[in-house]
């Protein structure tokens, strides 16, 4: 792919680590990839797969989700629920002509800013890399009732 | 009053919802005696010709069945709009794509390579495939065209409510011509069914678990289910949970899981990537190589969740890499 290609990226960051690791991050003045444009979720279990859809259908190249450490989840269990879902679909996002490294799943906590900084570059690389997405061409302009509005 | 004007079409279809009209049993004498049927292809000897003929706006209700996959299904789809009041979505395919929109988990090309030149049933000598247009010594002659994607009716044409199923059950399809009769249609765009989950009303739901926590999938042959008891918890795919209810759990009723002919809720934007996250929140297991081998269980998870709705689905289909054009 050409260098010209600057990929974008969606960060859905839990507020309780992944979010405060981009913040000590910033604090901390590391440089990293401009890339990916974050989202704050309240846990990575909000993060229902039809945003991640969402954001593949609207230009995004890639997702990175982040969330606390397991066990370290601020309501227990979302993070494992988040890891769940995210496994089958990145199987179904590959039938769907989507690479599965598209989406990416990690977990950082709120100290590791350090982290946080060689996931995004790491991260922005790989998708450039893979290059464009580009979904719109596949995507049939609808009025329909079930694919409408922003979830 | 006159008798209002109804006619009935079918296009990418597998006649399933033909079949649900006339199983309406004495329903459908209810039915043919209340209104004036002018189009029914499958029925009744009418022909095209005698809908053009008509004025626009003629017919007061037409149902249509079937996603829209050729040229000429577009074209009847828009002269029926044209000479219809109101334009019913008869089932899941015509209002989400339904089986035949599998069709976008692949391409056009794909699927003539198979049709016609790689399916062993095939001789094909001289690599003939179907041309929109072809000149012969006599003239020109047509074909409809088959189209790079399939598309659910409303992306072909404005559509005024919907009825779900594969087919639409006796039931809804009754209750939908008594709210026309009756003049007491819902809001526009709406889904002429309730807005609950299935769930709601199978009997085997008040055995459902609190929380349920399922450790293995297991296909239908497997296993005997014990039908008394909710089929998800017995380790059955049943997407009862996130499918609009209306049918009367009929599936349920006959030993089956649901595999979510009714589509979604009102507030779900993409079925699939609901259905997928229901049901995979629901594995108990915290460990991803474990994960991966119960989801291993769900080989196809795109022709699982979006065996009805993958053309209305957010992405539509398999995106086209310009290698697969
Ligand atoms: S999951 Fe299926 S079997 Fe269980 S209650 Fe719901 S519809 Fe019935
Ligand atoms: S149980 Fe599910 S698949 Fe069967 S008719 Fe009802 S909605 Fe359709
Ligand atoms: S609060 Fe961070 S993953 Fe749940």
């Amino acid at each position: 792919m050409s260098e010209a290609f600057n990929p974008r990226i969606v960060g859905f960051f839990c507020n309780w680590c992944t979010y405060l690791a981009a913040d000590l991050a910033g604090t901390s003045r590391m440089k990293y990839a401009p890339n990916v444009r974050v989202v704050r979720t309240m846990c990575s279990g909000r993060v229902d797969p039809q945003l991640v859809v969402w954001a593949f259908r609207n230009g995004a190249d890639g997702v990175l989700i982040g969330g606390c450490h397991p066990g370290d989840c601020h309501y227990q269990e979302g993070n494992y629920k988040t890891l769940r879902r995210m496994g089958l679909l990145r199987t179904m996002l590959a039938q769907l002509g989507i690479e599965p490294d598209r989406l990416r799943l990690e977990w950082i906590s709120a100290s590791e800013g350090e982290r946080l900084r060689d996931v995004m570059n790491e991260f922005s690389a790989q998708i450039r890399q893979l290059g464009p997405l580009e979904t719109k061409s596949s995507v049939i302009s609808s009025q329909s009732s079930v694919a409408q509005a922003a979830p | 009053m006159a008798k209002p004007k109804v006619a009935f079409y079918w296009c990418s279809s597998c006649g399933g919802c033909e079949e649900a009209v006339v199983d309406l049993a004495e329903g459908i004498l209810q039915v043919v005696e209340a209104v004036d049927i002018v189009f029914w292809p499958v029925a009744l000897d009418f022909k095209r010709r005698d809908v053009e003929a008509m004025p626009d706006g003629a017919i007061d209700v037409c149902f249509i069945n079937g996603a829209i996959r050729m040229s000429e299904q577009e074209a009847m789809a828009n002269l029926l709009r044209r000479k219809s009041k109101l334009v019913i979505a008869y089932g899941s395919c015509a209002w989400m794509g339904g089986i035949p929109g599998l069709a976008n988990l692949t391409s056009k090309k794909a699927i003539f390579d198979y049709v016609y030149h790689q399916a062993p049933t095939i001789s094909n000598g001289s690599a003939v495939e179907p041309l929109p247009r072809t000149d012969v010594p006599e003239g020109e002659l047509e074909l409809p065209e088959f189209y790079e994607k399939v598309k659910t009716l409303d992306q072909s044409i404005e559509v005024d409510y919907y009825l779900p199923g594969c087919p639409p059950t006796p039931k809804i399809t009754l209750e939908a011509v008594e709210a026309i009769l009756k003049g007491a249609l819902p809001e526009k765009g709406s889904v002429l069914a309730g807005d609950r989950a299935l769930c709601h009303e199978c009997k085997a739901n008040a055995s459902k678990p609190e929380k349920l926590l399922i450790k293995e999938f297991k296909r239908i042959q497997e296993v005997i289910p014990d039908l008394s008891k909710c089929l998800l918890a017995q380790g059955l795919l049943c997407l009862g949970p996130v499918t609009r209810g209306g049918c009367e759990a009929r599936c349920l009723k006959a030993g089956m899981p649901c595999t979510g002919c009714f589509g979604p809720l009102e507030k779900v934007h993409d079925y699939g990537a609901k259905a997928l996250s229901a049901l995979a929140s629901i594995v108990d297991s915290r460990d991803e190589a474990e994960l991966a081998r119960i989801f291993d269980a769900i080989p196809d998870p795109a022709g699982t969740f979006y065996r009805y709705s993958l053309p209305a689905s957010l992405l539509g289909g398999r995106r086209q890499v310009t290698s697969d054009k």
